[in-house]
């Protein structure tokens, strides 16, 4: 029940959880150590001219122990349960019953992959002339697994989450690309800050290896081409390179947290979030200014994470915005972890908060200066989030004072 | 003077505009005129051809045009179509400048068979596989494919349209996300961050591919024949679901905000509840207990007791399984009661508008608050003998109406409920 006599922003929302499963390897230290040695996995030739984040094989039983289970799900939905289950180790409530059970969970999502062999058997019977009106019907009826329309439902991540880990408080699933994450994040944080909530699951989570997904981004000359660079370096060699990733973050209200005993990474401070029209050059710019305007006063020792994704000219009036505020050191997700579309913000979230919680921030990876290195701990860092279309989206993460 | 607030001390959320499209047709005054007399907007699907499939009729929109054609494109002509009802009635804001943020469901968004087979012609090849798709599809020739196919499009399309505040949210919590949507709106409201939020809920999903899709998970009726009868809520011969087309559109406002501006207040948004349940991916757990406490979680939120209720507008899909298990459920929480308040389903005569399904349903129950007039359940001919709802059956029923309780649940075990009243409690 909401309890009114609290005011909205009193209640400190800490983030006691973190999940991730990503092209770097799983769990926080594998995460950590490939930053530390600047490590890239990108697979140049397995969907070439295309360059794609593979995501680091996981032994997917450690988290989802049926068979069965893993059946009913496309990798998208896998890679996401699975990092879900490891915010829940993470944050110490894997299997308590009694905080599954009220736990709110917020999930950026987008849509399920779609079988391959299906759409091209159709497209290419219709190609040598099979034209019978009910023909796209009977091969639909025919070919298409029953449970794969489960394992494409946007919500559906959210549900395989809640079987498999036994989550059984509410559920809401957000989707719209790159800035889904961030309104997660927004909804969940305004939510447990007001006293609705005392604990949430917030994340997404995206599989880059996907055919469907290239076309769908083809269509506006978005796939990063040939060969890899760092997001920065992209100019002349504009798009993104999809990343597989799974990240999740488990958000509690520093009451809950310190009554069961459990350690903070960070504060989550404040998300914000807005869609510039950008129908102007400097829209985005100006957006990001505003929202950077929004958050609270930045006074300790900062620095800025951001999902920049590469695609223009987003990361182009991104990278004005950061001249403007240089002396904030940046690193960039895209470059080290590719694109993972609506998981892109959650992880920046979580590196964030791993970042202030190992009291360094990860080594830049960039040759064209707008990394630079960063001597001592950080306190607060920004994370920043530009759709490559829509959408844009601010955190605030601090250390706990 | 102090601002009207609940007992539990929150913004009283109040519903000033309302806009509603469903396969009866466009708006409050036509749909509404339709629903009290029986009518059923369900017939043999025209858009497309039909051969091969078990399932041949739906609730289609087919009076709304969308050029060129995709289910994503129809919903969000819809949206924008009902937004415009609900701000006209509003009266709020000003035009593309709507004072707050906006709050979509929308049916989950992919490239659909037209695109699709459009870029298997333009290979030029008989044999060709996604490689050969994947290289013709840059260029630019298709970049309007792009922006359609984009989770975020509709509402970005919205939020530039009306002018809404912030980042608009896209949502999807399948049956129950048009109901989802309200809920983020009053809540947005009760923490104060906003006085006036737009919850928008819209599906256009008929197509081929949809339609195989429930099929195959055996969720869809296959009486076809007549159309009209096939949608039969809490009838013993019910046999699925049948799928439909809609939208809606709620102006939520705090009391505050929209009595001082002199707003007409077309109802309360009393109480909204969710409970997930993790028990499987399309079925309910046997016990009913998420259900339970959904309903029981919503009532709570409103501060009322289920003897306070004088109508439940169900979620009533006609599936075999949902329907018995709303009754079992709504017996749980409302004991004996359960077979004393007049129930209906909507869809009974619009079919499942999935997505959009918990705005319009709520939108319906506001008016049966207004109107004072309960809509029937129609095709109800032979009651389930185990179903011992109160229900509204085939004709309209003149009630007194003080509170509505609007129940919706989807796939992925979503549970989600409102409470709609006629005046602040």
């Amino acid at each position: 029940m909401t309890d009114t006599a609290s005011k909205p922003g009193q209640t400190e929302v800490w983030i006691t959880g973190i999940g991730l499963a990503t092209s770097l390897g799983e769990g926080l230290d594998a995460n950590w150590a490939a930053l530390q040695e600047k490590r890239i996995n990108v697979d140049e030739k397995g969907f070439a001219p295309y360059i794609v984040h593979p995501l680091m094989p996981v032994s997917f039983d450690s988290q989802i122990p049926k068979k069965g289970d893993q059946r009913q799900m496309e990798a998208w939905q896998r890679i996401g349960t699975y990092a879900a289950g490891l915010a829940l180790d993470s944050a110490g409530i894997k299997g308590n019953k009694d905080i599954l059970s009220k736990i709110d969970m917020v999930v950026a999502a987008g849509g399920g992959e779609r079988d391959l062999n299906v759409d091209t058997g159709v497209l290419t019977a219709e190609a040598k002339g099979a034209n019978a009106p009910g023909f796209l019907n009977e091969r639909l009826m025919s070919d298409l697994r029953p449970t794969l329309f489960l394992a494409q439902l946007s919500n559906l991540l959210a549900g395989n989450i809640a079987i498999v880990h036994g989550l059984g408080g509410t559920s809401r699933t957000f989707m719209g690309e790159e800035v889904a994450g961030a309104d997660a994040a927004r909804i969940a944080l305004a939510r447990i800050a007001s006293g609705e909530s005392d604990i949430a699951l917030v994340g997404g989570s995206h599989n880059g290896e996907r055919k469907d997904l290239l076309v769908l981004y083809e269509f506006g000359d978005f796939n990063l081409k040939d060969k890899f660079a760092p997001v920065w370096a992209r100019k002349d060699h504009a798009g993104f390179a999809l990343g597989s990733a799974g990240a999740f973050l488990v958000l509690e209200s520093r009451a809950h947290a310190e009554a069961r005993g459990a350690k903070p990474f960070a504060k989550l401070s404040s998300v914000v979030a807005d869609l510039a029209r950008r129908k102007q050059p400097g829209d985005t710019a100006a957006t990001l200014e505003k929202l950077w305007a929004k958050l609270p006063k930045r006074e300790g020792k900062g620095a800025i994470i951001t999902g920049a994704t590469g695609a223009e000219p987003a990361t182009s009036e991104e990278r004005g915005f950061l001249k403007g505020h240089a002396d904030f050191p940046v690193r960039s997700t895209g470059t080290m972890f590719g694109h993972t579309m609506e998981t892109q913000f959650p992880l920046g979230i979580a590196l964030a908060a791993l970042s202030i919680s190992r009291g360094a921030l990860f080594p830049p990876n960039d040759s064209t200066g707008t990394e630079i290195e960063m001597q001592g701990a950080p306190t607060q860092i920004v994370v920043v989030g530009a759709g490559h279309w829509r959408g844009e989206g601010m955190a605030l993460v601090e250390a706990v004072g | 003077m102090t601002a009207p607030r609940d007992k539990f001390g929150r913004p009283v959320v109040v519903v000033t505009g309302m806009g509603i499209m469903t396969s009866l047709g466009a708006g409050k005054a036509d749909n509404w005129a339709k629903l009290v007399a029986g009518e059923s907007g369900i017939r043999t699907i025209t858009r497309f051809p039909v051969e091969g499939l078990k399932t041949t009729m739906a609730g289609t929109v087919d009076f709304v045009s969308v050029d060129p054609f995709s289910s994503t494109g129809l919903s969000e002509r819809m949206a924008e179509i009902v937004t415009q009802e609900a701000l006209e009635q509003a009266g709020i804001g000003a035009k593309a400048d709507f004072p707050g943020p906006l709050f979509l469901a929308v049916a989950p968004v992919e490239v659909e068979w037209p695109q699709r087979r459009e870029l298997g012609r333009a290979v030029g090849a008989q044999d060709f596989n996604y490689d050969d798709l994947l290289r013709i599809s840059g260029g630019g020739k298709y970049s309007a494919y792009h922006h359609r196919f984009m989770f975020g499009s509709v509402a970005a399309h919205l939020a530039e349209t009306f002018g809404t505040k912030g980042s608009p949210i896209s949502l999807s919590t399948a049956c129950a996300s048009g109901a989802t949507s309200i809920q983020l709106g009053v809540e947005a409201i009760r923490r104060g961050e906003t006085d006036a939020a737009l919850c928008v809920a819209t599906d256009g999903t008929v197509n081929p591919e949809a339609l195989v899709r429930f099929s195959l998970l055996s969720a869809l009726s296959t009486q076809n024949d007549p159309p009209q009868a096939a949608s039969r809520p809490f009838s013993k011969n019910r046999d699925g679901f049948v799928m439909a087309e809609g939208a809606g559109a709620l102006v939520l406002e705090s009391y505050e905000a929209a009595t001082a501006r002199g707003a007409k207040i077309l109802g309360v948004i009393a109480g909204c509840g969710e409970l997930t349940d993790s028990f499987h991916r399309t079925r309910s757990s046997p016990d009913g207990k998420p259900i339970i406490g959904c309903m029981n979680k919503t009532l709570a939120d409103a501060g009322m007791t289920p003897d306070q209720i004088d109508h439940i507008n169900a979620h009533g899909t006609a599936t075999p399984e949902n329907d018995k298990m709303e009754f079992n459920t709504t017996s749980a929480v409302f004991g004996e009661l359960a077979q004393k308040i007049p129930v209906t389903s909507n869809k009974s005569m619009v079919g499942h508008t999935i997505s959009a399904a918990g705005a319009v349903e709520a939108i319906f129950s506001l008016l049966t608050l207004e109107h004072q007039r309960i809509p029937p359940t129609i095709n109800y001919e032979t009651p389930d003998p185990t179903i011992l709802f109160n229900v509204v059956g085939n004709t309209a029923r003149d009630a007194r109406v003080t509170a509505v309780m609007s129940n919706s649940f989807g796939f992925g075990g979503q549970n989600a409920s409102l409470i709609l009243t006629r005046e602040p409690a």
